[in-house]
């Protein structure tokens, strides 16, 4: 994480104010942080409309509206005039770098930016074998930020006919080329070149380019390939990402990923050159830095992580576990834009089951569309706000479900097993998202991180992850995870204090016990107990039974000693029927007491039952405002 | 901070549109800057490369790629060369048999009509391409040339009338506005539409039915127009759901234009006035549609070049005050008409909980309603 400090122009101790930006595709976000008694803190934040596309094109124009709200909040606070800040010249952001004789109160020590504006990063992937090299490009495409438009491999079960029209349809940013361990097959490799390079794919912007190419597969094929594509594209060569069976080598390509989205994608962007000139570091793709972040928190803590981002358009789900970082997008699920795809993979009835309430199912997809044409507007009444909750639920699953289905162990590699490995079916394949190990989920993106309760974020992740055992809730509090990722680029410490003090929200802990596979209990029976002391001595204990859910307050920055005692037949991760004891820490919904059971959780199929429930569960959590709840249904 | 509510959608009776016609790849601009052009009038052209086939010549005849000299063996074989055109089923590489023989001889065809393109010498790989195809560009909207991007396309200019949509399907299309309904409440309904309708771009009322789409469809209509559809029927008529709101690129007869969203709602009143207005005249209708960034809305545009320019008449964020028209976007108000009664600046907790900026509205039948202020839209009458 420190490796780029030096380059910076000025010390990083000395850095007291850092202003970051995130250009994202509707709205171009800027923060503040400013060192206060020697700790970094969020200080202001200000947003406005991005404006990469016509009539503006120029990015720049967005940066600077955004910083100017920072400005005038900032200055709002202060009396003296004479104190009044200014970060922008008509060369840009004032920054220590271009002048390092600036005035207090002119400008910044430090600029840094991420962008997704424009489409994001788009690429194609390739490789010989579906499951094992083209399978390691997509991984590396996606860690980098990309949206992966399409994964072309020698296996794909597609006609090579079908292959060539895809590639030559798809206008990539650029192209991930792999295939063949270090010296294995260059034959096959360089028949995927050439089906390149007679499909002549011209790159997204810049009509006139020659598209970018990276190759990152067997060493002995790089002549074949700069026969082939040399010429015609403008080809990047890096370490081969699986250069053995057992082992991915993804940083190479990443970061050759980074530099062409600079040199490229960035270049062609309006206005970009200009941003680029004034950033202190390279500008990262925004997926890109929200992995960063959550990749070096998962290390520096030693805790697995899965990380959600549910945005307008699209979902991203990141996970460490093992050592090993993830990412995903589903590029057509999301809260506005891509809401009717939702709809359209998971159906009406499974968004409906988290209703409790009536509504006929015209007006319910005639709202959903209205939404996907209208996505600035606000959920008004508590059955919108309910019925947008449940779509979330639904999105945050989907989007879980491809995620572990792309999180998972080397393919193709002969693993030596002990007898406890071989059954539990974990190693070449499987997946790595094991919800047990899981200790921590970061929620963000409108739906989460603005819900009007917190506690309804708390059942919008309980519901989608159905996380096992004991896992600690976060938000990310006004999504300021992509500025700290690049910032962690640079000043890591600045990143780490903002994000542990300003950015993650401490929802709480959930206790999540899992009944035996093929378990005959009953809603009632009896399932956990939980008894807790808290870090002042003052103690509170629960028990709960199957099919209902709890919670015990224990406030933010507080800990607690939780004595978790499951019933024979359920697991907290001891294994079943034992006991568990953790350190919890504390949230603004405190310890909560998920007993509705895990594989699967207990949901009545019954409509009037299933309202009960759902009722049940919304008092106990204090989900929604219950009154209102109960005029509606009747 | 970002305005807080949805700006209206553009309606009006005369403005400067712009268009960039731009190829997908360069080519050959055939119009001059200054030119004018007719909406189907070719501006710019190119040729797509032909879509290449590969044949894996030295696997046919089992060879081995990795030794050289098999691939100069393979050369050998060859019966065409780089640049010759050949015909589907034209012997292209033969391998004579046992000792010899022709009759033993192991013969490869070309699966399709092309020119040899390369031979690769390291995959033993044959790509054919097919004839290129041209692409040509029209000019879609009448107007003058403005500008000419050298290779790429042009930008065309025009006086027009501009009506946006707020969803649409289909792509670009040119035909004459025939208004069938007398009111913006009117249902649009299979019975409106006949023979009169063949090239016609049809405007309706508040909603547009199933059968109306496909008796348009039948009669050859240009396009439809309307406040609303059902979701269900969108489905059903396309054969597929639109998942992600990006449109434009349909297999359809006729492009669909939505001028108030999904259900029946009544025609914005100075919509409807302006259509009924153009009645009869020539119009370019454009189905796409794009939210996410960009925001690409579905329109129409009637050249009118008599009318003086009106610059951006667009109700800004300033301009909404007491007694501004506004329609309601979101439940439970949803597709109301009213008039703005008084807008609070303090934040309030609507029924979800929500807080955000509301605005009070007066509803057609006199009831005062809080509203989220990111949920109306301007209404320019």
């Amino acid at each position: 994480m420190a490796k780029e400090e030096s380059q910076l122009s000025i010390d990083p101790k000395k850095v007291k104010t850092i202003l970051a930006t995130d250009c994202g595709s509707t709205t171009t976000k800027a923060i503040l942080i400013e060192e206060l008694d020697g700790e970094y803190r969020l200080s202001k934040r200000g947003e406005a409309p991005t404006t990469v596309e016509a009539p503006f094109e120029d990015v720049t124009m967005g940066v600077r509206n955004a910083i100017t709200e920072i400005m005038e909040l900032k200055n709002q606070d202060m009396e003296d005039a004479s104190k009044h800040v200014n970060y922008l010249d008509e060369g840009g952001v004032i920054t220590t770098s271009r002048y390092p004789d600036r005035e207090e109160t002119r400008g910044v020590d430090l600029y840094v930016s991420t962008s997704s504006a424009g489409g994001g990063l788009q690429m194609m992937v390739s490789g010989v074998v579906k499951s094992m090299t083209a399978e390691s490009a997509e991984r590396a495409a996606l860690g980098a930020g990309a949206i992966v438009m399409d994964v072309i491999a020698q296996n794909d079960g597609r006609e090579d006919y079908v292959k060539i029209q895809r590639i030559r349809e798809l206008r990539p940013d650029m192209i991930l080329l792999s295939g063949g361990i270090d010296g294995g097959t260059t034959v096959h490799v360089a028949e995927l070149a050439e089906m390149i390079a007679a499909a002549a794919p011209k790159p997204r912007l810049g009509i006139g380019y020659r598209l970018p190419i990276i190759f990152a597969g067997n060493k002995d094929a790089r002549p074949l390939v700069e026969r082939i594509l040399g010429e015609q594209t403008d080809l990047r060569i890096v370490d081969n990402l699986r250069p053995v069976l057992e082992r991915e080598n993804l940083g190479p390509a990443r970061d050759e990923i980074h530099n062409l989205f600079m040199e490229h994608v960035m270049a062609q962007a309006p206005g970009y050159n200009k941003l680029m000139d004034w950033a202190d570091a390279p500008i990262m793709p925004t997926p890109g830095a929200v992995g960063k972040l959550i990749e070096e928190t998962a290390r520096e803590q030693d805790i697995t992580i899965v990380g959600v981002d549910i945005g307008g358009a699209t979902t991203d789900v990141f996970s460490v576990f093992a050592d090993t970082f993830n990412r995903t997008v589903s590029a057509n699920l999301g809260m506005s834009y891509s809401i009717c795809n939702v709809l359209n993979e998971t159906g009406v009835e499974n968004i409906l089951r988290w209703v409790p309430l009536q509504i006929e199912i015209f007006e319910l997809r005639n709202r959903i569309r209205n939404k996907m044409i209208r996505p600035t507007t606000i959920p008004q009444s508590l059955q919108d706000l309910v019925i947008e909750q449940a779509i979330a639920r639904e999105a945050l699953r989907l989007a879980f479900e491809h995620h572990k289905t792309l999180a998972v162990g080397l393919k193709g590699v002969q693993q030596v097993r002990d007898v406890a490995e071989t059954f539990s079916q974990s190693g070449s394949g499987a997946t790595l998202v094991d919800l047990m190990e899981l200790d921590m989920i970061i929620g963000s993106g409108g739906v989460l991180s603005h819900a009007p309760r917190r506690v309804q974020s708390v059942m919008m992740m309980l519901d989608a992850f159905q996380p096992e055992g004991v896992t600690k809730l976060t938000v990310d509090s006004i999504f300021m995870m992509p500025q700290l990722g690049v910032l962690s680029e640079v000043h890591p410490k600045a990143a780490t204090q903002v994000f542990d003090r300003d950015c993650l929200i401490r929802l709480g802990t959930a206790v999540s016990p899992v009944q035996a596979t093929n378990s005959k209990v009953k809603p009632g029976d009896p399932c956990v107990t939980v008894n807790m002391v808290r870090d002042d001595g003052t103690t509170d204990s629960v028990e709960v039974p199957f099919g209902s859910i709890a919670k015990m307050e224990l406030k933010v920055g507080h800990t607690a000693t939780l004595e978790i005692s499951p019933r024979r037949g359920f697991d907290v991760g001891a294994g079943s029927g034992h006991k568990v004891e953790v350190e919890a820490e504390g949230g603004l919904e405190g310890i909560v007491v998920d007993a509705r059971g895990r594989n699967p959780m207990y949901l009545p199929t019954d409509q009037t039952e299933r309202v009960e429930k759902l009722m049940e569960w919304i008092e106990a959590m204090e989900t929604y405002p219950i009154e209102t709840l109960k005029a509606y249904l009747e | 901070m970002a305005s807080a509510y949805t700006p209206g959608l553009k309606v009006t009776r005369s403005t400067r549109i712009r268009k960039i016609r731009r190829l997908p790849l360069l080519g050959d601009v055939l119009v001059e800057k200054g030119a004018r052009v007719e909406a189907h009038d070719l501006v710019a052209k190119t040729m797509l490369p032909g879509e290449p086939t590969t044949l894996n010549i030295a696997q046919r005849f089992n060879y081995d790629v990795s030794m050289r000299e098999e691939i100069e063996r393979l050369k050998e074989l060859m019966l065409v060369k780089e640049g010759d055109s050949i015909e589907e089923g034209q012997l292209i590489a033969e391998k004579p048999g046992f000792l010899g023989l022709t009759m033993f001889a192991t013969k490869v065809t070309s699966p399709v009509s092309g020119v040899i393109d390369v031979l690769s010498d390291i995959t033993g790989q044959l790509i054919i391409r097919k004839p290129p195809v041209p692409i040509e560009m029209e000019a879609y909207i009448p107007g003058k040339v403005v500008e000419v991007i050298p290779e790429e396309g042009v930008i065309i200019e025009t006086q027009a009338a501009l009506v946006q949509g707020i969803f649409g399907v289909g792509g670009e299309r040119y035909g004459e506005i025939k208004v069938v309904v007398n009111s913006p409440r009117d249902v649009l309904t299979a019975e409106q539409i006949d023979s009169s309708c063949k090239d016609k771009i049809v405007v309706g009322g508040s909603l547009v039915t199933l059968d109306a789409l496909h008796k348009a469809g039948e009669v050859g209509a240009t396009g439809v127009v309307a406040g609303g559809i059902v979701d269900t029927d969108l489905i059903e008529y396309l054969g597929y759901d639109i998942g992600v709101a990006i449109t434009g690129t349909e297999d359809i007869p006729i492009t669909v234009v939505l001028t108030e969203g999904f259900g029946e709602i009544r025609m914005a009143e100075k919509t409807f006035s302006m259509l009924n207005e153009l009645n009869g005249k020539m119009a370019s209708i454009n189905g796409a549609t794009q939210i996410r960034a960009g925001v690409m809305r579905p329109e129409l545009i009637v050249e009118n070049p008599g009318e003086e320019v009106v610059e951006d008449n667009q109700i800004d964020a300033n301009g909404m005050g007491e007694g501004t028209l506004i329609r309601i976007i979101r439940a439970p108000y949803f597709g109301k008409i009213a008039t703005v009664e008084s807008l609070p600046p303090e934040l309030q907790a609507v029924e979800s909980e929500t807080m955000v900026r509301v605005l009070f509205a007066k509803l057609e039948d006199g009831t005062v309603v809080r509203v989220p202020r990111a949920n109306v839209e301007l209404i320019e009458e």
